[in-house]
Formats: C-alpha cells, sequence, structure tokens
C-alpha cells in the first residue's frame, strides 16, 4: 500500500508507533508484569472464596439499639451493622425519614434527601449564634489558605478552566445568608411603616 | 477527642467529640496516626452527597494504631499498627464471598446500591470517618491489615485508597498488550492509573488535564503523555487524531463528579446540584475510546442522574466498566510492586498538614492552590 494511501481504521492494520514490548521494558519499571490477567488480582471479576476474607461467621452478630435506624425500603431487613454519626433528628431528620420511604430508584429519594441537608445545614448555622461557638465562615471555609497558599500565583496566566465558575463559590456559600439578611431586613422595615401609620 | 465535622457545604471546623467506643463484639477503636483528603471527600465537602449530615466526619483514607478491640476480635490487639481500606465489609454476605467488597450488603442500611465507606455520608452507611484522633472499625478481623515492618507510613496510608483505585482502574480496563489507554484526569488516581496501565502493558498512556503542574507530574511519575485540554479547541478531536482517528483501547475516568471542561454541566452538576455530578469527564471518555474499546470508571459521582451519552456507548459497542475499588484484594500483589521499585505511591504527596489546619486543607485541595496533588492529616503525631 502507498504511503500517502488510506491509514487506520480505514483499513485493517494495527496503529503505528506503538513501540515494542522490549523498548517500553527498557523504559518503564515494571512494563508488563501484570500483563498476563491471571496475575490480576481482580482477575477474575467474582472469586468464590468465603474462606479467605477472615469472617469467622456465617452471618454477623446484630449490632444493638438499632431501634428506629432507618434503612432503605429495598432492603430486606436492617443490616447487622451500621454507622451511628448523627442520628436523625428535628425537622431534617423527619425530612430525610420520609425520603426512605422511596426506593433508590426514585428523584423523590434523593431529591428530598438533599432538601434535608439543606435545611439540617441552615438551621446549624442559625442555632450555632446561640451557642458559645458559632460558625465563623473565615475559618470555616479555609479561605485564609488563599493567602497562605499562593491563591492569586495559582490562578494567574495558568490557563485552568475552573477559575471560569470558581466565583460562583461564594455566592453558593454566602448567598442564602445574603438574602435572608435582606429579607429580614425589609420585613422590619415594612413592620415599621405600618406602625408608624 | 477531636475530629473534622461537617458544617454545610465548603464549611468544615474541628471540633472535640466522644470518643467513638465499642459497638460490635467485632469491632476495633483505632487511634488515627495518618489519613488524607480524597478527591471524593471534595463532594461531600460541596455538598453533593445526599445525606451529608451536619456534625458528621469525614475521611476514608487512614491508618492508625488499634486502642481497644470488641470482644469477637481475633487478629488484632491493642498497639497494632494497622492500614484500613476504605471499604466496611463483613467478609460473608453473598458479596463479600465472591470477593466483591466493595458491595457488601451487611454494613449499610441506607442504600443497597452501595457498600460501606467510612465518613462517606449516610448514603454509606453513616460511618464517621478517619479525619479524627479517632475511629470506630467494624469488622476489625476482616478489613484492617498489620502494616508490614518494611513499608513506608505515608505509602500505606495511600494503599488504602488512591493507589488501590488507580490499579484497580486500569484492570477494568482490561488492558492488553500494546494497548493506547487514555486517562481523563491527573490527580491522585489519575497518576496511579496511568502508572498501573504499563504494569499491564499498554502501549501508549495518554494523560488529560487543565492544571499543568499534575500534567508535570503525569509526564514524571507516571511516563505519560500529556495533553492540557483547555489548549484545545476540541480534546475529543485530538486524541482521534492522536490515535490515527482510530480512538483509544482503553479510557479511564479517573474524574468523577466534579469534572470541569463544560461550564454548563459544571453549574448544573455541581453548583446547583441538579445531576449527581458533572458527566463531562465520562462524556469525553466514551467519544475518545474506540468503537468496541472499554471505558473504565473509578471517579466517584453521586447517586442522581446524570446527563451521560449513553446512546454513543451503545453505538460504539463499549464496554463499561466501574465499581467501588475492592481494596484489599488489591493489596497483596501491590506490595509485591512496591517492593520490586515499580511503584512508589508517596511520590505525588504534596502537603502534610496537622488536623487543625484540616479547613484551610479542604480549600487549598478543593481549588487547587499551591501545586497541591496529595494532603496527608498528621493526627496523631508519633
Amino acid at each position: 500500500m502507498a504511503a500517502s494511501g488510506p491509514s487506520t481504521p480505514y483499513v485493517a492494520n494495527k496503529p503505528k508507533d506503538i513501540p515494542t514490548a522490549e523498548a517500553l521494558r527498557a523504559r518503564i519499571p515494571g512494563w508488563g508484569v501484570d500483563l498476563d490477567r491471571k496475575d490480576r488480582p481482580s482477575y477474575p471479576r467474582e472469586i468464590y472464596d468465603p474462606e479467605g476474607t477472615g469472617a469467622h461467621w456465617d452471618y454477623p452478630d446484630e449490632q444493638p439499639d438499632s431501634e428506629g435506624r432507618e434503612r432503605s425500603i429495598e432492603h430486606g431487613q436492617l443490616t447487622p451493622v451500621f454507622g451511628t454519626s448523627v442520628p436523625l433528628h428535628g425537622v431534617s431528620g423527619s425530612i430525610r425519614r420520609y425520603a426512605y420511604r422511596y426506593s433508590e430508584g426514585r428523584a423523590a429519594h434523593w431529591l428530598l434527601l438533599l432538601l434535608g441537608d439543606r435545611v439540617e445545614a441552615w438551621g446549624a448555622h442559625a442555632s450555632s449564634f446561640v451557642t458559645l461557638r458559632p460558625d465563623n465562615p473565615i475559618t470555616e471555609t479555609g479561605v485564609l489558605s488563599e493567602g497562605r497558599r499562593h491563591g492569586i500565583a495559582s490562578r494567574l496566566g495558568k490557563k485552568r478552566v475552573d477559575v471560569n465558575h470558581q466565583w460562583i463559590d461564594p455566592i453558593v456559600v454566602a448567598g442564602p445568608w445574603v438574602a435572608a439578611s435582606a429579607g429580614a431586613v425589609l420585613a422590619v422595615r415594612a413592620i415599621t411603616r405600618r406602625g408608624r401609620r | 477527642m477531636k475530629a473534622m465535622v461537617y458544617r454545610g457545604p465548603y464549611k468544615i471546623r474541628v471540633e472535640d467529640k466522644p470518643m467513638p467506643k465499642i459497638e460490635h463484639p467485632n469491632d476495633a477503636i483505632i487511634k488515627v496516626t495518618t489519613a488524607a483528603i480524597c478527591g471524593s471527600d471534595l463532594h461531600l465537602y460541596h455538598g453533593l452527597m445526599p445525606d451529608t449530615r451536619i456534625g458528621h466526619t469525614f475521611g476514608h483514607e487512614f491508618i492508625g494504631v488499634v486502642e481497644e478491640v470488641g470482644p469477637s476480635v481475633q487478629n488484632l490487639k491493642r498497639g497494632d499498627r494497622v492500614m484500613v481500606p476504605f471499604n466496611i465489609y463483613c467478609g460473608s454476605c453473598y458479596f463479600c464471598a465472591r470477593g466483591l467488597y466493595s458491595n457488601c450488603h451487611n454494613v449499610n442500611p441506607n442504600a443497597t446500591a452501595v457498600g460501606g465507606i467510612y465518613g462517606y455520608s449516610h448514603t454509606t452507611g453513616g460511618y464517621d470517618g478517619g479525619q479524627a484522633e479517632f475511629v470506630r472499625v467494624p469488622f476489625a478481623d476482616v478489613g484492617p491489615t498489620i502494616i508490614p515492618d518494611w513499608m513506608d507510613s505515608e505509602d500505606a496510608v495511600l494503599l488504602t485508597d488512591a493507589l488501590a483505585t488507580g490499579y484497580f482502574g486500569a484492570q477494568l480496563g482490561s488492558i492488553a498488550e500494546g494497548d493506547t489507554v487514555i486517562v481523563f484526569g491527573a490527580g491522585p488516581v489519575g497518576l496511579y492509573a496511568a502508572k498501573s496501565s504499563w504494569l499491564m502493558g499498554a502501549g501508549r498512556v495518554i494523560v488529560i488535564d487543565h492544571l499543568e503542574y499534575r500534567l508535570e507530574k503525569a509526564r514524571t511519575f507516571a511516563h505519560a503523555e500529556t495533553f492540557n485540554f483547555a489548549e484545545y479547541d476540541d480534546i475529543i478531536v485530538e486524541m482521534k487524531r492522536t490515535t490515527d482517528f482510530l480512538g483509544a483501547d482503553v479510557v479511564i475516568d479517573a474524574v468523577g463528579a466534579e469534572a470541569d471542561g463544560n461550564f454548563i454541566q459544571q453549574v448544573t452538576g455541581t453548583k446547583l446540584k441538579l445531576q449527581g455530578g458533572s458527566p463531562i469527564a465520562l462524556n469525553w471518555a466514551i467519544d475518545s475510546a474506540r468503537k468496541g474499546g472499554t471505558v473504565s470508571v473509578v471517579g466517584a459521582y453521586g447517586p442522581i442522574f446524570s446527563a451521560v451519552k449513553f446512546g454513543d456507548a451503545l453505538n460504539k459497542g463499549l464496554t463499561l466498566r466501574m465499581n467501588q475499588t475492592p481494596v484489599k484484594r488489591q493489596w497483596p500483589r501491590l506490595f509485591e510492586h512496591i517492593q520490586n521499585g515499580y511503584l512508589k505511591p508517596n511520590d505525588i504527596v504534596t502537603h502534610r498538614i496537622p488536623l487543625e489546619d484540616i479547613a484551610e486543607g479542604y480549600h487549598m485541595f478543593s481549588a487547587k492552590l499551591d501545586n497541591c496533588i496529595k494532603t496527608l492529616i498528621i493526627a496523631n503525631p508519633s
């Protein structure tokens, strides 16, 4: 075939310019040591070996204090072991518990969980102001690292495409607070005006 | 004890929390010495993962020393130095018995689609994570392994997820000798996936990102050809051009839910949370694979729907392979590779910070400041 003629993939040849195994082995430490799939630890995908896991039970002991623990309705039972970080509580807990009425296949399940997340976050921020440790957006967002970790130099002239949306982050973080504050100011002004009449 | 806690999207702080306690006979309490921030932690940090609760402690990459064990624990004792895979798994369910440790059915009541993961929201079981001074480790006879004397502590913590996941991602590609492999993402997992692709006999390894300092690491650490997608009008056309218009035999998505490259997808996926993340990297992977090729997905995505170009995957006859990594299954072979000098995991560590500075650590990693690639958290300096 002429050099100027059609090339892969318009003909059956393999692509050109792939180095030989010898050249690759000389350049790359360990090249090809896992070439045989039998040497790859996840091949085949499933290997039946219940003795090899370290488990010395057919079914684990069940963790106590499981009453009220939420679970996916796609589970046939509560799992014998579960996490106990931050149990459901308050309004967000009610929203989340309601979300668990829907299967993982339903958008309602996930969207209600996200709603619960936001409601809990707003409530936690608001209630933090009546504690000895109110939320501090400066320290908690870590934004001081912009100065300590070369925030400007890390971005300027770097052709980073994430710079075109990073400006949205402060709006995502502070936006709800600005909106809530503006709403509170407007409400107070309206009440004051009504009082003057 | 001191622990990192989530305070809402983009906000975390260190608080005093009660010490974790033995809640099941096969639990252990581990005193964390070193933890790491993973790229997938950023999905929690940005509020992308449903059922991430205020007060939850993140962290699924950690090593430490056994502080206490439950009454049925046989394989560990107080004082043992252990590395803990990010998967929480029972070792005896249908899936664990077949080696699918990341798909365990006995540890996550909140969802059936995913197994248990430390510090990764209630969607993965509601377990506090290891970005803390102490952590509860369920099934202590199954997951944790005593760190070999010859192993560097930093290498050990990187084996708990990032290295194992990169290596697993290359395996999912079913790489054959001489294959062209494209890796999207030059973060820790992408770098390890690129490096691992050579071990499996790749003929070309190409890494794509938009952060030049990470591409430089891909060239030096992973011996890869690199392309900065920000420099091309259309990176897919460039990938076709560089593969003689064939496409790559194997493409690995090592980016996941927060991929850059399309403003609309970024805003709808990661800012407004209207998708389970931005699927740009996955769509690019589908586009740049050759017909009949394989796409391996180890970048993490949320459980909500994403706008993935599934029709192209169908029409190209692609094989799509993905999973959370069954970490411990990778360890014996990875230990060999480290001992033989084929892999030096901690070459990618750029920052080591105390637990108290973790909020700044997250921002630095999220905003990609100071040439950050991998940040380790020193929880209890030894």
